[in-house]
C-alpha cells in the first residue's frame, strides 16, 4: 500500500472540505449575514452621529468577527463527528497534526477570508477613519486564523456533547480576549497616524504561536472526544 | 528508584485516608493562622503612610489573588499529570481545586474593587491586570462549566484537563500585567524575592494571614478531594465498607 504524503493529505482533505461546504453554501453565507447583521445593528442602536461610529468602528467590527467566527464554528468538526468520518481521519496513518490543520485552514478559508473582504465594506458604513483601513485588514489578516485555531479547541472538545454551543461560546470568548484588545488597540493608534507595528508584532506573535500549539491541545481533544 | 514512597497514592483508598489525615491538621492551622493574622493585620498593623487604614484590605486582597494563581497554577499541573501518566486521581484533584480558585479568583477581584473605590475613585478599571485576573475568573467558570458537561467523570477530566493547560499561558500575563504595561495597579509589594518592600511590621501579619489562607485552601481541597474520590468510587468495596461503618456508628 502507498501512503499519501504529508503535502497530499494536506490538500486532499482542504479539498474535501472546501467541496462540501460549497455543496452546502448557506453555511458558509450565513456568518457572514450575521457579521453583516450585527454591524449593521449598531448605528441603528447608537445613533447615526459620524464622530461616535468612527470612534467605535474598530470595536463593533471586530466583536462581530469574533461572534460570527463563533456561529460558524460548530461546522469544524461536528458533521464529521456525526457521520463517523472523524473517527476514520484519526484511525489513518497520517499525523493528526496534518488533519487538524488542514481543517482549521479550510475553516478559516471559507470564514475568515469572506470576512476580511467584507469589512473595508463595512468600515466605510461605520465611518472608520481613513487612516485606519490599514491596520484594519493587516489585523483580520493576522487576527481571524487565531480565532479559527482557538476555536477549534474549543469546538474538539464540546463535539461530543449535545448541548454544547452555548458551553462552546463559554470556552472559547475568553480565549478571544487577547487579540481583540490587540487588534482594536493597532486600528485606534492608527487612526490617531502613530505607529501600530508593536500591536501588530503581538497579534503576529500569538497567530504564530497558536499556529504552532492549538493543534496540538486540538488533536489530544479530539482523541478525548471520539474516546 | 526516589519515586517509590509517591507510588501507594495513586490507590484511591489511600489517598482518601490521607487527605482524611491532613485535613485536621490543616483546618487547625489554618484557624490559629487566621485568627492571629487578621486580627494583627486589622487591628496592629501601622496604617500606611499614603493609604491610611484603606490599605488593611491588602491583607485580605493580596492573599486571594496569589493563590487565586497559585490554584490554578496547581490545576494545570494536576490536569497535566492525568493527561501524560493518566493518573485517575490527578484528575480528581483537579476537579478539587477548579471552585476553590474560582472563589479565591471573585474575592480576590471583589476586595480590589473595594479597595479601588476609595484608593483610584472607581470601582472597576480595564488595566491590564484587572482584566486578565477577570479571565482568570472566565478560565476558571469554563473549566468548571466544561467538567459539569460530561456525563462520564474520566473523559470530563480530561477534557477540563486540556482547558485548563490552554489557560495557563494567562498566569505569566496576570503576573506580569503590572510591569510590561503602565497600569493604575500598583507594582508587586512582597512577592520580590528576599527583601520585601514593606516595613517588618507591615510583612510579618502579612505572611501569617497569607499562610492562614494557604492552609484554608488546602483544608477545602481535601474536603473536595475526598469527596470526589467517594463519588468516582462509589461502586468499590472499600467505600462500600466506608458506607456500612458510617451507618453502624450511627445506628449506634
Amino acid at each position: 500500500m502507498t501512503q499519501l504524503s504529508y503535502r497530499a493529505a494536506f490538500s486532499l482533505i482542504v479539498k474535501r472540505d472546501l467541496m462540501i461546504a460549497f455543496r452546502h453554501r448557506d453555511d458558509i453565507i450565513n456568518p457572514l449575514l450575521f457579521f453583516i447583521i450585527v454591524v449593521s445593528l449598531f448605528p441603528l442602536g447608537i445613533g447615526p452621529e459620524s464622530t461616535t461610529l468612527s470612534r467605535i468602528a474598530p470595536g463593533i467590527i471586530w466583536v462581530a468577527a469574533l461572534l460570527s467566527t463563533l456561529l460558524s464554528l460548530d461546522r469544524l468538526f461536528k458533521s464529521d463527528h456525526a457521520d463517523g468520518s472523524l473517527e476514520q481521519m484519526l484511525l489513518s496513518p497520517h499525523p493528526v497534526f496534518i488533519l487538524v490543520i488542514a481543517k482549521i485552514f479550510a475553516h478559516w478559508l471559507l470564514t475568515g477570508l469572506p470576512l476580511i473582504l467584507i469589512a473595508p465594506l463595512l468600515a466605510v458604513l461605520l465611518h472608520l477613519h481613513e487612516s485606519s483601513y490599514g491596520a484594519l485588514m493587516l489585523t483580520l489578516l493576522l487576527g481571524t486564523p487565531v480565532l479559527s485555531l482557538l476555536g477549534a479547541i474549543g469546538v474538539a472538545l464540546t463535539v461530543g456533547i449535545k448541548k454544547g454551543g452555548v458551553l462552546l461560546s463559554l470556552l472559547v470568548l475568553p480565549l478571544y480576549i487577547p487579540v481583540l484588545i490587540f487588534a482594536t488597540s493597532a486600528i485606534d493608534t492608527a487612526a490617531m497616524n502613530l505607529p501600530y507595528n508593536g500591536q501588530l508584532a503581538i497579534i503576529a506573535a500569538i497567530f504564530f504561536g497558536s499556529l504552532t500549539l492549538a493543534p496540538f491541545a486540538v488533536s489530544a481533544a479530539l482523541k478525548v472526544s471520539t474516546n | 528508584m526516589m519515586w517509590k514512597w509517591l507510588h501507594p497514592y495513586a490507590n484511591p483508598e489511600i489517598s482518601y485516608h490521607f487527605a482524611g489525615k491532613i485535613l485536621p491538621w490543616c483546618t487547625r492551622l489554618a484557624v490559629t493562622f487566621l485568627s492571629v493574622g487578621l486580627v494583627w493585620a486589622l487591628l496592629f498593623a501601622p496604617a500606611d503612610y499614603q493609604q491610611g487604614d484603606t490599605f488593611r484590605i491588602f491583607y485580605l486582597h493580596v492573599p486571594a489573588a496569589m493563590l487565586s494563581m497559585g490554584i490554578y497554577l496547581g490545576m494545570a499541573i494536576a490536569a497535566l499529570s492525568s493527561l501524560v501518566w493518566q493518573l485517575k486521581l490527578a484528575d480528581a484533584s483537579a476537579a478539587a481545586m477548579a471552585p476553590i480558585g474560582a472563589t479565591f479568583t471573585f474575592i480576590a477581584l471583589v476586595t480590589g474593587a473595594a479597595w479601588g473605590k476609595p484608593m483610584w475613585g472607581t470601582w472597576w478599571i480595564w488595566d491590564a491586570r484587572l482584566t486578565s485576573e477577570l479571565i482568570l475568573l472566565f478560565l476558571y467558570l469554563g473549566v468548571i462549566a466544561l467538567h459539569n458537561a460530561f456525563e462520564d467523570k474520566s473523559l470530563a477530566g480530561k477534557a477540563a484537563g486540556i482547558l485548563a493547560l490552554v489557560g495557563v499561558i494567562n498566569l505569566p500575563i496576570i503576573k506580569y500585567s503590572v510591569e510590561w504595561w503602565n497600569t493604575l495597579h500598583q507594582g508587586a509589594t512582597v512577592s520580590k524575592l528576599g527583601k520585601p518592600a514593606m516595613t517588618a511590621d507591615m510583612f510579618w501579619p502579612f505572611l501569617i494571614c497569607f499562610l492562614g489562607f494557604a492552609f484554608l485552601v488546602t483544608a477545602l481541597i481535601c474536603i473536595r478531594f475526598r469527596t470526589e474520590v467517594l463519588n468516582r468510587n462509589s461502586m468499590r468495596p472499600w467505600v462500600r465498607e466506608l458506607v456500612a461503618k458510617e451507618e453502624n456508628t450511627h445506628a449506634v
